[in-house]
């Protein structure tokens, strides 16, 4: 347990140390705040739903830059020899990498909180629907960073990493517009129940569907798992 | 302390690693020799359960390295090739994250003590992308020796240092094969003579010869080595060479450029100077010397079917 809080701590630290992050924040903050606002006083609606509904497509673009260095760094720096050597277990190199940049996550959701608590001293808030949609924001961004974290294991190329994360999260938003996943036919139910935009939308509506939530470790696990298989396929090479 | 039995390594169809067996005792510093891609660094990353087996065994304080890995990783320190390090943070903040790592008791005072053995306390704030290929490497054994780990394994621990760092890197690893046991790479000789008892040469996955460093100095000894320039036909000079009393070897690294080995003591100076002239070939030098390690260990290293 101590090895893998050392490692967590140490992943936790380099987000804070780099300027990467920093950018993340600020862009997230700014740019959705002005939006939100701009909203807000234009519609003169106390609600959240503008905001939200923006976060998929803003995790799309700056998620995959945060989940792009987590193992290509450590491949094109060989410092993945030094981490398989200490007596830590892949699981938890993963898991720590993993709970890492999903605590980084939150913490810049939780920057988003003054928002929300602004709006409910304005006028009448409805906190339900809110705080489903910050689990749910928070949900993706992990699903993301599952994601970006195998893919970055494949690659010491963090560009690489990133594009191809960008364009795979792509897809899987994608599936869950309305132009494909709209309709009864089975391939439209399919791309329904994959998109990871839906389960967020669902989770917004306020109402914390354990459907959703699951859909959501599923995807995590899945790929945490294969970010596992990958460190020990390499182990095999 | 240390069992290798025929270690094998793949990566395709190429194979690095054929049928490796060795055995390092306790305390004993075990030189690693080879030119580049000879497989020191696959046999170090199958030693440290980085990389797996093709086939073979490997284990260490009878604990295989397969079943055990998580165990064996407690037991050992390792600098890998090239010493990388994470370049954005301090001394302390990598050597408390290796500690930690390596589930240590007391975290400051094992920091403490392998800072001192590496004299790095001036430097223990400084970031480690500002360090001296020096320093770095020092950090790199500082990071090895948390822990009190009894075997280490250090991999090309001096490459790429100026003299006067790499003399004081071996005075460092001297010190610390006092207590411990040592498994390290290299290709130069000089390091093997100062530091090791033992040494093994690797050429293309195999061992070619092993034995304590006198014994593969005692191998050589008495042997006598000529280099002649003669200028000729190759293939006629050296099956000529090839033909004269005592020769062993004849190679011919350079044009015109010949290197006799002698498995006796007798001159054949005269002869060749004799062949020249019976020839017609021109002789534009003629130099006898003994065979040393290092001319064991090239001649071992280039030939094909070593």
């Amino acid at each position: 347990m101590l090895s893998f809080l050392s490692v967590y701590k140490k992943e936790l630290v380099s987000y804070f140390n780099s300027l990467i992050s920093y950018i993340f924040i600020i862009v997230f903050l700014v740019i959705l705040s002005w939006l939100f606002w701009q909203n807000v006083f234009l519609a003169g609606q106390t609600s959240m739903r503008d905001f939200f509904t923006l976060i998929p497509w803003f995790f799309l673009i700056l998620v995959p830059a945060l989940s792009m260095r987590l193992w290509s760094e450590e491949n094109k720096q060989g410092t993945i020899e030094t981490l398989l050597t200490l007596p830590v277990s892949d699981v938890h190199l993963v898991l720590a990498k993993f709970l890492s940049a999903a605590s980084f996550v939150a913490v810049v959701l939780l920057c988003s909180l003054p928002l929300p608590i602004t709006l409910s001293r304005i006028g009448n808030l409805d906190w339900g629907p809110v705080i489903g949609s910050y689990l749910g924001a928070w949900l993706l961004g992990c699903a993301y960073l599952a994601l970006g974290q195998w893919l970055s294991a494949l690659t010491k190329n963090q560009i690489v990493a990133y594009l191809v994360t960008a364009a795979i999260a792509f897809v899987f938003l994608l599936l869950g517009t309305s132009a494909i996943a709209s309709g009864d036919g089975v391939f439209a139910k399919l791309c329904y129940t994959l998109s990871t935009q839906t389960h967020f939308a669902s989770l917004a509506k306020g109402i914390i569907s354990v459907r959703d939530v699951i859909y959501y470790l599923s995807f995590i696990g899945i790929f945490l798992y294969l970010n596992v298989y990958t460190l020990t396929k390499r182990h095999f090479a | 302390m240390i069992n290798v039995n025929s270690l094998t390594k793949k990566f395709g169809n190429t194979t690095v690693l054929d049928h490796l067996s060795f055995q390092v005792k306790q305390g004993e510093i075990l030189g690693f020799l080879g030119p580049n891609g000879a497989g020191k660094t696959t046999t170090m990353r199958i030693l440290t359960g980085i990389l797996a087996p093709s086939s073979g065994t490997v284990s260490i304080n009878q604990h295989d390295i397969l079943d055990q890995s998580l165990v064996i990783r407690k037991q050992i320190g390792y600098l890998p090739e090239n010493n990388p390090l994470y370049e954005t943070m301090r001394v302390y903040e990598y050597l408390e994250f290796v500690a930690k790592s390596k589930q240590l008791p007391d975290i400051t005072a094992t920091v403490k003590q392998v800072v001192h053995d590496c004299h790095l306390f001036e430097k223990i704030t400084s970031p480690i992308s500002e360090l001296s290929k020096g320093y770095r490497q020092r950090v790199g054994l500082a990071a090895a020796l948390l822990g009190n780990p009894n075997i280490l394994f250090l991999d090309e621990p001096t490459s790429g240092l100026d003299p006067n760092q790499a003399a004081e890197i071996r005075k460092l690893i001297r010190n610390i094969g006092k207590t411990k046991t040592i498994v390290f790479s290299t290709h130069i000789l000089a390091e093997v003579q100062a530091i090791c008892d033992r040494a093994i040469i690797i050429n293309q996955g195999k061992i070619v010869a092993q034995g304590t460093v006198n014994e593969l100095i005692s191998q050589t000894q008495g042997k006598v080595q000529i280099q002649a320039e003669i200028e000729g036909s190759v293939d006629a000079v050296t099956k000529a060479l090839q033909q004269l009393p005592d020769v062993q070897t004849v190679s011919a690294p350079k044009i015109h450029q010949y290197i006799i080995e002698l498995s006796g003591k007798q001159d054949v100076r005269k002869a060749i100077f004799e062949l020249c002239v019976q020839h017609h070939w021109i002789l534009l030098g003629l130099r006898q010397s003994d065979v040393s390690l290092e001319d064991v260990f090239r001649q071992l290293t280039t030939s094909p079917h070593a």
